[in-house]
């Protein structure tokens, strides 16, 4: 009883980071349980009567003492598009805090994470909280262009961030998986984190598992409830059709039924 | 001070209002939220004789106040149940109702019999109008023929309280309702979900696996209250309200239009409290218009 919240949030600020990328951070009406990279909240848009269903995002960044989180939104959808129109000092409903989180590296490890879109968020709340030596840590974040980029300096000093671009316009040009460190290199690490499409998991899935590299991503399965309840987002695994939202959002590679 | 005990058949409810199958798992994911005894009963999710996957993704589309689904009554079977869910949730101060499940009649049979034997659990609700299956579900559900032989069948096989869950998809649900009451049930819970469908018009896809599947939220709530209120003025036994309970004065709506208790389902997808709330609601409902117990509500509707 108890282990899981619904509150109401104050939104401290919405910061555009791109013209699709919104940073929203909340101030929670009370202490802040932990929250660990991975898992996500369930927000509810209440300013916006047809959006019926609350929508969920990972977390970005949890600060315990001024018991404030973060969330990247993306705009994807109707709900998405009307939750970045939210301004400081209206509030919102989060159910909290949900799902598995990503299993930590252990000490001296090096490790890969990898993010397209708003994906970035928990592989840098990841390699913030890894407590691992920044050069133990290589993150590589793919965009469409260098525009869908957004800006990371603060991140510099958790890991060495690597940005790659479809048409080139900054960072090596590809897909992620185009990148040296997971086309040649990826055997040097002894854990690879990926979030962001499915497409692109995929092919870093496909990747560590060549390689024979442990490897957790991170789904986002079209969800109702977010806690365990409405049997919605399902993903077929070894052990079943198991709930994205309570069995996840994190799963070892080999778990999951993908064929890569 | 207002009193919200209720009575259907031989369950004593701390209050009417209860959690709908589907909708509240197996009570431990609710009992994350808050101390789940505070409520007036849990129906708990879909169970059938053996492990059923259900449907494929994608399961679910938002739509206009509501959502469709199309889970196909994924669960582990009855047996597991018994063995690894019953006994951590079976001291839950409150009424859990198993929601019974089958391809056939005898499997209904198979899995009443089964719950018949556990201590805890009082009652039982027949679905026989779940829209998401192939076989059996809403099939028995959509004629009084197929209603009354699996109301019969199981009524032989279970003393213990028979709630049936009827289906909206129909012609005239009274019918359906007269028709479970003449083979021994002891209440009727309505109703299940509205078959329905969405499309991706720019894909040109359906937006469910199954191309259709079971529509529920506010967007129904005035056609299940129609319903409650036809056959509460048709049978005798008790009637439980749901479809698109989303707060206090949708509760107190079904309670008017006949509804002994009520049940809220997808509105715990978005809000896990909003039952509680309702609890509290009804209290101060009663109390604002100088009630004292649900019997001064139930069936109240002024005409």
């Amino acid at each position: 009883m108890g282990k899981k919240l619904v509150s109401d949030f104050l939104v401290l600020n919405n910061i555009p980071l791109n013209s699709t990328n919104y940073l929203i951070k909340l101030q929670a009406p009370g202490t802040l349980p932990p929250i660990f990279p991975g898992q996500f909240v369930n927000i509810d848009i209440k300013s916006a009567s047809e959006i019926f269903l609350r929508r969920p995002f990972s977390v970005f960044e949890v600060d315990n003492t001024e018991n404030t989180l973060s969330v990247i939104v993306k705009i994807l959808g109707r709900g998405s598009k009307k939750l970045t129109e939210i301004t400081p000092g209206e509030k919102l409903s989060l159910i909290y805090p949900l799902g598995k989180h990503f299993t930590f590296p252990g000490k001296s490890e090096k490790i890969l994470a990898v993010g397209g879109g708003s994906g970035l968020a928990p592989m840098l709340f990841l390699a913030k909280e890894s407590k691992l030596p920044a050069g133990n840590i290589d993150i590589v974040i793919g965009a469409r262009s260098a525009s869908d980029h957004v800006e990371l300096e603060s991140y510099k000093k958790y890991g060495k961030i690597h940005l790659t671009t479809e048409d080139g316009s900054l960072g090596t040009k590809g897909f992620v998986t185009d990148h040296p460190l997971l086309k040649n290199d990826i055997e040097r690490y002894d854990k690879v984190y990926a979030c962001g499409p499915v497409g692109m998991m995929k092919a870093v899935a496909g990747l560590a598992k060549n390689a024979g590299v442990f490897c957790e991503v991170s789904l986002e399965n079209l969800m109702a409830c977010g806690f365990g309840v409405c049997l919605c987002c399902i993903e077929p695994t070894v052990k079943g059709n198991l709930c994205v939202c309570t069995e996840g959002p994190v799963f070892n590679i080999n778990e999951l039924k993908w064929q890569i | 001070m207002a009193d919200l005990t209720t009575k259907i058949d031989r369950l004593q409810l701390k209050n009417p209002v209860m959690l709908a199958s589907g909708t509240c798992g197996f009570a431990e994911e609710i009992n994350d939220f808050y101390d789940v005894s505070q409520l007036g009963g849990i129906f708990l999710k879909g169970t059938t004789p053996r492990n059923r996957d259900g449907n494929l993704y994608p399961r679910m589309a938002e739509t206009p106040s509501g959502m469709l689904n199309a889970v196909g009554l994924q669960n582990k079977g009855i047996d597991y149940f018994i063995e690894n869910i019953y006994p951590r949730i079976k001291n839950y101060d409150t009424p859990l109702i198993v929601n019974v499940n089958g391809s056939t009649v005898e499997e209904y049979i198979e899995v009443t019999e089964k719950v018949n034997e556990l201590d805890k659990i009082p009652a039982i609700e027949l679905n026989i109008s779940c829209p998401n299956v192939k076989e059996g579900g809403m099939a028995f559900g959509v004629t009084c023929p197929g209603a009354e032989a699996v109301t019969r069948e199981v009524r032989k096989a279970y003393g213990k309280t028979l709630i049936v869950k009827l289906s909206p998809n129909v012609t005239d649900v009274s019918e359906i309702a007269k028709a479970v009451e003449g083979q021994g049930a002891d209440s009727v819970s309505l109703v299940n979900t509205f078959v329905g469908m969405a499309i991706d018009s720019e894909t040109r896809k359906p937006l469910l696996s199954t191309v259709t599947g079971g529509l529920s939220g506010p967007a129904i709530k005035p056609v299940a209250l129609r319903m409650v209120w036809q056959v509460s003025s048709a049978v005798k036994i008790p009637v439980i309200g749901m479809g698109g309970i989303m707060n206090t004065a949708d509760a107190v709506e079904f309670l008017l239009a006949g509804a002994t208790a009520i049940q809220v389902g997808t509105a715990v997808f978005k809000d896990p409290f909003i039952p509680l709330q309702i609890i509290e609601g009804l209290k101060s409902y009663l109390e604002r218009h100088n009630m004292h117990s649900m019997s001064e509500i139930v069936g109240g509707l002024q005409l």
